[in-house]
């Protein structure tokens, strides 16, 4: 292949240091493989919270939240003399319903909504969980299982027996794996709950779901919701929270509001409910991106000190070439081009070693069941990152060679070939 | 025969220590064709002066004209590409370039010219190669072979572009007797064929061969 003779000098000159070509290439390919591997993973794990978390968490949540309005008082049944100021200090607040009173309205409000894909009723209430001599504190979840299924994809995790059965099989329960686990109990056997307001109902496990995440698979159980209404003494309009699917998910945080405004209890979307997840997103991202830039940034001194060191060693070459008439941007171009292969190369390598190191982590069981369940590490492959990665070598090694070149061609002919 | 170079007031200080009046009010022309050395001794400014002529220094006053173009005032990359074109250099030391093969050091130069084609270029460099007796060792890395050989082969690359004037600084100045009469009768050849040559020497035997003696003494010519 004919190269252009700037070209063929720098082609010389790398191959006739082959080994300070190759570790100067080498830091590159460090920086960039690790680069590779560390957005592969931390957007790996990114992704593997928010799909963890988006499959419990509604899109919206419309609820009656606790409030403690002290603005109506029974004192004025007792001191009715309007000329009187009364102070009560310390009030105590008269019992709270915390149902949705016009649950079935809104319900049918929101299916009208052309943004809203599903809706699903729930009460939930405090319970335990009694079996034998164990008593476990959790949540129970009365739902229209049908709708549900609908908001979320409960049917993928479903450990052992039938969401379905719910339907069919009376006073039926389906319980996350963990709390079931803890009760020791498997599908046909009877649990007894008890509810905060002394009520208990005996129910017979027809089924557990793993959703992934251990703080709700340890308590959560779902079960029909007229059995809630039931074991609470409430009648069938008692609903305490709507929750919503909407057609594209970033229509959430908008429509939350509005529905706030509409109907007068509180929505919450779920970026609102998992703010900590989105946090602790934002904060392995910026961590890539600072151990990526700083190993990146270490190739680079890398590369300029070998470039430093390279024309140290060639300056009278360089100045034998000037006398030959080889103008300044040629020995820029002569010793750019050095860097530049040396970068690309690099580069290139980088990316197939980052790929091997992802693909490898993929492939690597995820150690021991804590607060989430995990087989492997959770690695994503996406090409943008591997764009990233190139242009990010290139640029660096430019920069960095370009200096030492620059510095190259002011070099004085005569000052060095006078000796 | 036309002038080829001329120079007019030329005059060039050191500034490094205290301010050094090197070369003074130089006026000096050379025909084409002509074979011209500078003599005098040490410290007399032959080789300063030798080295503004030839473009690569040009921190003086004065004027320079080389094949009637004013080179007094052009960027750095314009000298550049006139010294290309115009002059070949042939320094006390070989100055190869020590990773390339004789032939690709003496073919660069050509390279960068660009006016023939690379097959073109190996050719004529095979041929200049051969006029210094170094064709078989084309192949060989320059820094394998011996002072004599390299400066032979940095004869040979001076040629290759045609130059209208071969400047020579101590041509001859690092070699053995046996190499310094092959690269003084390669001169007195070059000569024989219409060469303008300014070659700074003190040696006098390679001197006397010349058309013409410069002697320079305390940066003037006698």
């Amino acid at each position: 292949m004919a190269l252009p003779v700037n070209l063929e000098i720098a082609k010389t000159h790398l191959l006739s240091r082959k080994k300070q070509s190759i570790v100067a290439m080498l830091g590159v390919t460090f920086g960039i493989a690790m680069f590779i591997l560390m957005i592969s993973f931390m957007k790996g794990v990114n992704q593997f919270l928010q799909d963890t978390m988006l499959s419990s968490t509604p899109d919206v949540r419309i609820f009656n939240d606790y409030k403690t309005d002290f603005s109506s008082s029974i004192t004025s049944e007792y001191f009715k003399d309007s000329n009187q100021l009364t102070i009560v200090h310390h009030p105590k607040p008269k019992d709270i319903s915390l149902n949705l009173k016009n649950a079935q309205q809104i319900i049918s409000d929101l299916h009208q909504n052309p943004k809203v894909l599903a809706v699903s009723p729930v009460v939930t209430s405090q319970v335990f969980y009694n079996y034998g001599p164990v008593q476990l504190n959790g949540i129970l979840k009365g739902v229209n299982i049908l709708d549900e299924i609908r908001l979320f994809d409960l049917k993928s995790k479903i450990i052992s027996g039938r969401l379905e059965n719910l339907l069919t099989i009376d006073n039926g329960i389906v319980m996350g794996v963990g709390l079931a686990e803890k009760l020791h109990v498997v599908i046909g056997d009877m649990v007894t709950l008890a509810t905060p307001s002394g009520t208990s109902m005996r129910l017979r496990v027809v089924g557990t779901y793993q959703i992934g995440i251990a703080a709700v698979d340890d308590v959560n159980s779902y079960v029909n919701i007229s059995t809630v209404q039931q074991v609470l003494g409430k009648d069938k309009n008692y609903i305490t929270a709507i929750n919503v699917k909407m057609k594209d998910i970033n229509y959430a945080h908008a429509e939350a509001f509005s529905f706030q405004k509409k109907y007068g209890y509180k929505a919450e979307d779920w970026e609102v409910t998992n703010a900590s997840v989105e946090a602790s997103n934002t904060v392995r991202d910026v961590l890539t991106i600072v151990v990526s830039a700083t190993m990146l940034i270490v190739a680079g001194f890398g590369i300029y000190n070998i470039m430093n060191m390279l024309i140290t060693n060639k300056m009278k070459d360089i100045a034998i070439l000037k006398a030959q008439g080889f103008a300044q941007k040629d020995i820029v171009q002569i010793f750019l081009a050095q860097s530049i292969t040396i970068g690309l190369l690099g580069a290139l390598a980088g990316l197939l070693f980052g790929f091997l190191l992802s693909y490898g982590l993929s492939c690597v069981p995820f150690p021991a069941k804590g607060f989430v369940s995990l087989k492997t590490f959770p690695v994503i492959f996406e090409v943008k990152y591997y764009v990233f990665g190139i242009l990010f070598g290139v640029i660096t090694t430019l920069v960095a060679g370009f200096m030492p070149s620059l510095k190259a061609s002011k070099i004085d002919p005569v000052a060095i070939l006078r000796g | 025969m036309g002038e080829i170079l001329k120079t007019i007031q030329l005059n060039k200080y050191f500034r490094e220590i205290e301010e050094f009046h090197v070369i003074k009010n130089i006026n000096m022309s050379i025909n084409s064709g002509e074979f011209v050395c500078i003599t005098g001794k040490s410290g007399c400014g032959k080789s300063t002066l030798l080295y503004l002529l030839s473009t690569m220094d040009n921190d003086y006053e004065g004027e320079v004209f080389i094949n009637n173009t004013k080179v007094t005032g052009l960027t750095q990359n314009e000298l550049a590409a006139f010294r290309n074109e115009n002059i070949g250099f042939i320094f006390q030391f070989h100055f190869l370039l020590p990773e390339f093969t004789a032939l690709q050091n003496v073919m660069m130069p050509a390279l960068k010219l660009g006016k023939y084609s690379k097959e073109e270029i190996e050719e004529r460099a095979l041929a200049k190669l051969a006029q210094v007796q170094m064709k078989d060792y084309a192949h060989k890395l320059s820094g394998k072979l011996s002072g004599g050989q390299q400066q032979r082969v940095a004869v040979a690359r001076a040629l290759i572009n045609e130059p209208k004037v071969i400047m020579a600084d101590e041509p001859t100045g690092n070699l053995d007797s046996v190499n310094t009469g092959i690269v003084f009768d390669i001169f007195k050849d070059l000569a024989a064929k219409g060469n303008t040559i300014i070659a700074v020497t003190h040696d006098t035997d390679f001197a006397e061969k010349s058309d013409r003696i410069i002697e320079m003494k305390d940066g003037e010519i006698i």
